[in-house]
């Protein structure tokens, strides 16, 4: 009975000063904000588009980390939804957008400029302050601080927003990588029609 | 005009990897010529059946995993492991014996982890060791050298016939025995000197083996000579070997073996030239592969000396191979212009 | 000769350098024409300084540098321009850039030039820019402003200059050759670079593989001044990359991501070297170059001096190409050249090679294997990286691991992918990686902007509305405490009256009446406001609100005309003293209590507590009875009110009513002006100015009626007398109202684009504003003045605007119905109906269309009829006003008045005349 006493004291003990342990190390060692809110934030592209259905990357970044679905980001395109997955070690997921197959493209909105009425509504719309323009005035797109995200296309009155991909320039061209897989089939290929010839 | 756009350099050095493997196939000519010459045929017609196993299975396995099979067979790699495994084997194995064998080599331990140049294991190494512990008898039953045996070697239909046939063990019995270095290890309570002189295979059957490891470094020096692969790891292996060994024999040689019997008994050359230096997985940077060499030699010798198993190539290099990946991080060259070489997970995400 | 380093790493591939150096350089082909891309060199593109058809001498400048890091273009044939556009060019990706096309007319006419006759007199300063000038760049393979590297003295001691003269590219003999012709020259380059750098010790690193090349050098630099060395080093590719030159005689290393510099030496090509020399001593810019002609498919390989710009196919006719067994074509080395699938592009200044090749010499590569690991690309890597790893990396796309196994110092050498037995494409993974690094880096640096932009938006909105809403509160409490004041004042009113005297209340009883209705109709607007808030938050009662609001509307226009009314029989009724007394102070009682009901409904609506209706029901009520209060206290005090106006108004009487209209109509201006300010600051004050303004302009307007009633009988007679200036002035007045006419016009365009709630309102304003005119234009045909019909018109004014305006929704209708209809075929609807829509609109939109384009037209026809270019007028016009705003701006900033004030303010009337002036003229043209 005794033994049974001192066993239930030691373990009481133990565990009081455990959790006086814990209690002071979440006080010491509180952290200071989310940090995964700005992480995530951090992976999201940031063009502000809202087509997550909330208004500016960090609201979802926010909601994401709240629980909500990783895949609701078009133009991070499955790339991003693989590096949430990464980041909340989770299961990837497929994109949910109507093309979901194809990578984004990168595109950026022009405003046609002759066709413009002046009404101001794209430079309201626009979540980077990326149009310039006045009442009356016609309006233009800085192309570099446009984030291509289509929020000025729905409200212009007279259609005049194309949002067209962005050009691959001299200077922006780039090597592919290369296709092991695709090029191991035309070698067969390859090696039948040497030998056919010959 | 049909111009072609590629990606430079527009000339390529005359060396493809079925090049470099048949280099190697070439320099196992003199092990496999001095192993027919001193225990008989019975590697030889082991060499060509797991040859041809192991062409069958490649071919297999790749038209499972839907590549193209004629391009991945030219390679030799397969070919190369087989020969490897069959010269490791016992001479007179039974052919299921190197069947189990290459299957496990082939199909398990490369085309499982992702074919040529993925598999973290030497392939022919860990067929080796699977049979090593699941048909011990077997794999120990090595034949006597063809100068120990009263009736002289074999005839080749009857080394068929041993091989394929499966004749009793009694008969086998007549011509096979342990091999110096099982022999030296269950000498019972000889001394070394007593061993060498009473023991027949040590005190007469030893130069076979001598002549097998020399072929074996002929070989090898002829690949170095080629450049298909570096000195780094069949020296700091065998330095490895030698080192301790030296040591322990001047301070105990009752009990423990000399350098050149660990040195030319066994598997050490085969294993220094064509078993260690294996690119695909050994060590990779010019600093590793002596470490790697050095930890397979030092190895080796450990549990030659204390373990259970008269040799240790294959698990000594397997050991190694599980430490190829962490030595290559450590042992980072340092790259042009940076004061520092990297190390190890550093700035890896 | 100094002691020769080593790196690490290096292959030895075949030199095949034998075959170009059979024949001294030769000239290179004339042209038929050239094309000179404007980026020939790392840095930004120059900028084309030639237009179309112009004729320009060989030597003459053609392109400026386009920044610090740019090298100057210069026509290397005498010639006309043809084209300056998007040509291919010779780079990897086979993609057009800018460039200038000079058709040759064989005249070889250069444009003047001369050297500097002692370069020595010159700073180094000077002579960097003399070289810039002459549009010197690096022409080992890189193209870097040869200036910019021989500037940099400025921040670095440079204590050793490497000459690479490795040339360690097989089949490229091109400076082998120039050094075997041109050693002298060469050295000449050296001792202007020397002069600029000041070096205490020049090295020539050349490969042992050239014999002649080195002879010749340390013939020609045979008891130089300068501390020249020719340093031999063994040939092993890429012993010719800076780096490792540099590494193989200092036995020093450029730290990574630094330039050669930054360890005191600096690295120039042989061909630089001539190619400075012949800009300081002949004046002759870079406009040829020694290209090496070679390849198994060329009959007869050698090197030529060739005009930069010539294309590919003529230096192949003189080498006798053998078409036929041409295969590839490489421009630069077989390590690190690139191919080209067209003969037509033009040698640049970095070309230094062209390698037509056979299929056999440079067969096609065969299909990647598997990496064994077999580590002889870590064995051949110069830079001692991990190449496998490298790749393995760029595979996987794992781009942060690659870069922290220093990707980025990779030179792109070639020398894995040489020894590689599996023939992977290492340099393609790499620059594949590097790009995809950089894209990512480039990317992020975008989203992290774009986060900065967006949280700067939302800040700035926010203060936005927290300081509507402080403006809000300040103006309520400065309404509370008004009102506070008013009720004092009010029950001091009431109380006063009974105390003072009786003759002095019939004076206070009409200035009370007055301010008291003027009270009653802002309680009203304040009612309204309520509403309108409510609504816009959305609080419960809204309906109750409305109706409460068109009830208070109602009886507030009763009260307005009861007043009016009982203004106007005043003198009809004289009643007694006592009652009126008696019932002013009823009235009084009454508007007290309607104030406390309001303030109480307030309250309630602000805090969003307490039955606002109930509240609001007693507001009514009270309201109801301070009315009839008012009422008959109004009828009661008219009938006590002046005596009916005599017929008899004199002249002095006349005079004193035109004073009281001329006060009126200068606080109308007045007010006018302030409301315009606060338009222009949107100030949100705006519309309870505008709504003064029109108070004013009433008041005025009933001045000047009254002033019109008793005049008339006076000008009656002299009607017929009216003097010039009185017509003068009419007219402006008419002109005053038109401008504001337009003015309003205006306001309700924007109004309309922007789908204001106000707009409705606006349109009536511009109405009234309509009508005023016509009543001004009457008066002023009356008065005799003969007024232009179309100038008081203001619809031609702003027809273009509408029309455009007109044209956009038509398409944008348009659009629309063509989408329905779309979106109805899909599903499959009947579209008929839709489609009858579609061409009526598209009917309507093009008939719109035409009346703009023709209305557009015409007005351009007639500017430049006048010899007015309108687009460039539009344009100053903007710039006019644009210089007016900021003038403003620049002088409501100075505060103190100094001179510099007045110097502001007299730049502020320059630029407001120059815009009036441009604003009129254009709108002569709208």
């Amino acid at each position: 009975m005794n033994l049974v006493f001192l066993a239930v004291l030691v373990l009481l003990a133990l565990g009081a000063a455990f959790g006086l342990i814990l209690g002071y190390a979440s006080i010491r060692f509180k952290v200071e904000g989310n940090p995964l809110v700005d992480e995530i934030d951090g992976l999201l592209p940031q063009t502000q588009c809202g087509q997550c259905g909330y208004p500016g990357c960090r609201p979802y970044a926010e909601a994401i980390a709240e629980g909500d679905v990783i895949n609701k980001c078009p133009p991070g395109g499955q790339g991003t939804v693989d590096a949430l997955a990464g980041l909340l070690d989770i299961e990837s997921m497929a994109l949910d957008a109507e093309d979901a197959a194809a990578e984004p493209i990168k595109s950026i909105a022009y405003i046609r400029e002759d066709e413009c009425i002046g009404c101001t509504k794209c430079i309201q719309a626009c979540p980077v302050d990326a149009i310039l323009g006045a009442a009356k005035q016609m309006h233009t797109v800085i192309t570099s601080e446009c984030t291509g995200c289509d929020l000025c296309v729905e409200p212009c009155p007279v259609d005049c927003i194309d949002m067209l991909p962005i050009e691959t320039t001299l200077t922006s061209w780039k090597w592919d990588q290369p296709k092991p897989g695709v090029e191991l089939i035309a070698t067969d290929r390859r090696g039948a029609v040497h030998e056919g010839a010959a | 005009m049909a111009l072609i756009r590629v990606t430079s350099p527009h000339v390529h050095k005359a060396n493809r990897t079925a090049d470099v493997m048949r280099l190697v196939l070439l320099a196992t000519l003199p092990a496999l010529l001095a192993m027919t010459f001193f225990f008989g045929w019975g590697t030889l017609i082991n060499v060509i059946w797991a040859s041809l196993l192991a062409v069958g299975m490649e071919a297999a396995i790749i038209r499972l995993r839907k590549r193209p099979v004629m391009f991945y067979l030219r390679d030799y790699s397969a070919v190369v492991t087989a020969i490897l495994l069959a010269l490791a084997l016992p001479p007179f194995a039974p052919w299921w014996l190197t069947l189990v064998g290459v299957f496990v080599a082939i199909v398990i331990a490369k085309h499982l982890y992702g074919g040529l140049g993925q598999n973290p294991f030497n392939p022919a190494m860990v067929a080796y060791a699977l049979l090593l512990v699941s048909f011990p008898v077997m794999m120990t039953r090595w034949n006597m050298p063809t100068v120990l045996l009263d009736n002289g070697a074999l005839g080749l239909f009857d080394s068929i016939a041993v091989i394929f046939g499966g004749l009793e063990p009694a008969q086998i019995d007549q011509f096979t025995g342990a091999t110096p270095l099982d022999a030296f290890k269950h000498r019972g309570g000889l001394t070394s000197e007593e061993a060498w002189r009473q023991i027949d295979v040590l005190a007469n059957g030893i130069g076979a083996w001598h002549a097998v490891s020399a072929a074996y470094v002929m070989g090898g020096i002829f690949l170095l000579n080629r450049k298909v692969f570096t000195w780094h790891i069949p020296l700091a292996m065998l330095a490895a070997m030698t080192v301790p060994s030296i040591l322990l024999f001047g301070f105990d040689p009752d009990s423990y073996a000399d350098p050149f019997f660990h040195l030319t008994a066994g598997g050490t050359m085969m294993g220094a030239f064509f078993i260690a230096t294996d690119p695909v997985t050994a060590a990779s940077s010019n600093k590793g592969k002596l470490f790697y060499g050095a930890g397979i030699g030092l190895l080796i010798f450990v549990i030659r000396s204390w373990g259970n198993y008269p040799d240790a190539v294959a698990f000594a290099v397997l050991l190694m191979n599980l430490a190829a990946p962490f030595i290559d991080l450590y042992t980072q060259p340092r790259s042009y212009g940076h004061t520092q070489a990297k190390r190890g997970l550093k700035g890896d995400s | 000769m100094g002691k020769v380093f080593a790196f690490h790493g290096g292959i030895h591939p075949p030199q095949n350098k034998q075959q170009s150096t059979g024949l001294a350089i030769q000239p290179g082909p004339v042209p038929k024409t050239v094309r000179l891309p404007v980026q020939q060199h790392i840095g930004a593109p120059a900028q084309p300084l030639v237009t179309v058809g112009q004729r320009v001498l060989k030597g003459q400048l053609i392109a400026e540098p386009g920044g610090r890091l740019s090298v100057a273009i210069h026509a290397s044939v005498s010639g006309t321009v043809t084209a300056v556009g998007m040509m291919q060019v010779a780079h990897s990706s086979g993609m057009d850039a800018l460039c200038i096309e000079i058709e040759n007319d064989r005249l070889d006419e250069w444009v003047p030039h001369a050297g500097l006759e002692d370069f020595r007199s010159l700073n180094s300063n000077d002579l960097a820019d003399f070289i810039r000038g002459k549009g010197v760049a690096g022409m080992g393979g890189a193209g870097f402003p040869t200036d910019v590297k021989l500037h940099v003295g400025d921040h670095h001691i440079i204590n050793t200059l490497v000459i690479n003269a490795a040339e360690c590219e097989p089949y490229i003999t091109a400076d082998d050759m120039l050094m075997r012709e041109r050693a002298d020259q060469v050295i000449a380059g050296i001792g202007v670079i020397c002069h600029m750098l000041k070096p205490s010790h020049v090295m020539i690193g050349i490969e042992d593989n050239k014999p002649q090349a080195i002879r010749a050098l340390q013939q020609a630099a045979l008891g130089n001044r300068h501390n020249i060395d020719v340093v031999v080093v063994p040939t092993k590719y890429p012993s010719g990359g800076e780096k490792q030159l540099i590494k193989l005689l200092t036995g020093v290393e450029v730290p990574s991501g630094g330039i050669p510099a930054d360890v005191g030496i600096v690295c120039q090509n042989v061909g630089t070297a001539v190619a400075i020399h012949r800009a300081v001593a002949h004046g002759e810019p870079l406009i040829s170059r020694v290209v090496t002609m070679t390849g198994d498919a060329l009959a007869r390989p050698h090197n030529m001096e060739v005009a930069i710009g010539t294309p590919f196919v003529d230096l192949l006719d003189q080498a006798n190409l053998k078409e036929n067994q041409l295969a590839r074509l490489v421009v630069g080395g077989p390590m690190m050249g690139f191919t080209v699938n067209d003969d037509e592009l033009p040698i640049t200044k970095t070309t230094n090679c062209l390698i037509a090749a056979t299929w056999e010499e440079m067969p096609e590569a065969n299909p990647a294997q598997s990496c064994i690991r077999c580590g002889q690309c870590e064995q051949a890597c110069p830079v001692e990286l991990l190449p496998q790893q490298l790749h393995w990396f760029a595979k996987g796309r794992e781009f942060d691991k690659a870069k922290n196994h220093n990707l980025f110092d990779c030179i792109e050498c070639g020398a894995c992918s040489y020894v590689c037995p599996s023939e992977i494409p290492l340099v393609q993974y790499y620059r594949f990686a590097k790009a995809e690094i950089r894209k990512e880096e480039a990317e992020t640096r975008k989203a992290d902007h774009a986060k900065k932009r967006f949280e700067a938006r939302v800040a700035r909105q926010e203060a936005e509305v927290a300081e509507k809403e402080a403006r809000r509160k300040q103006r309520a409490e400065a309404a509370v405490k008004a009102q506070a004041v008013k009720k004092d004042k009010l029950e001091a009113d009431a109380a006063k009256p009974a105390v003072t005297a009786d003759a002095a209340a019939p004076v206070t009883d009409i200035k009370a009446l007055k301010t008291a209705a003027a009270v009653t109709r802002t309680k009203l607007r304040q009612v309204e406001k309520a509403l309108k808030n409510a609504e816009n938050k959305g609080l419960e009662g809204v309906e109750t609100l409305t109706q409460t609001v068109a009830t208070l509307q109602t009886k507030a226009d009763a009260a307005q005309q009861a007043y009016d009314e009982a203004l106007n029989p005043a003198a009809a009724a004289p009643a007694p003293v006592l009652d009126l007394k008696q019932l002013k102070t009823n009235a009084a009682v009454a508007r007290t209590k309607l104030r406390q009901a309001e303030k109480a409904l307030a309250k309630a609506q602000d805090s969003g507590e307490g039955d606002i209706a109930a509240l609001q029901a007693r507001l009514t009520e009270q309201q109801a009875k301070t009315e009839l209060a008012q009422a008959a206290y109004d009828t009661a005090e008219s009938g006590e009110a002046a005596p009916a106006v005599a017929p008899a108004i004199s002249a002095e009487q006349l005079a004193e009513l035109k004073a009281d209209w001329d006060a009126a109509q200068a606080k109308v201006a007045k007010a006018q002006a302030a409301l315009d300010t606060a338009i222009a600051n949107e100030s949100p004050a705006a519309e309870k100015m505008k709504a003064g303004v029109a108070k004013l302009q009433a008041k005025a307007d009933e001045a000047k009626k009254a002033y019109d009633d008793a005049a008339s009988p006076v000008t009656a007679a002299a009607a017929p007398a009216i003097s010039a200036e009185q017509l003068a002035e009419l007219q402006a007045d008419v002109d005053g109202m038109t401008a504001k006419v337009s003015k309003a016009q205006a306001a309700l365009d924007t109004a309309i684009a922007n789908e204001s709630p106000a707009a409705e309102k606006m349109t009536a304003g511009v109405a009234k504003l309509q009508a005023r005119l016509d009543e001004a234009v009457q008066a002023l045909q009356a008065a005799g003045g003969a007024v232009a019909e179309p100038v008081v018109e203001p619809e031609p004014e702003l027809d273009l605007k509408a029309l455009k305006q007109q044209v956009s929704i038509m398409r944008t209708k348009l659009r629309k119905v063509e989408k329905a209809v779309e979106a109805a075929e899909e599903s499959g609807e009947d579209t008929s109906e839709l489609v009858a829509d579609q061409a009526q609109l598209q009917q309507r939109f093009e008939a719109a269309k035409a009346q703009f384009d023709a209305e557009e037209a015409a007005l351009v026809a007639r500017a430049a009829e006048e010899g007015v270019d309108l687009k460039q007028l539009k344009i100053d016009a903007a710039m006019a006003r644009a210089a007016v705003t900021k003038a403003e701006r620049a002088l409501a900033k100075v505060t103190e008045p100094d001179d510099q004030q007045e110097k502001l303010a007299q730049a502020l009337e320059a630029a407001k005349q120059k815009a009036e002036q441009l604003n009129s003229t254009l709108s002569r043209f709208e």
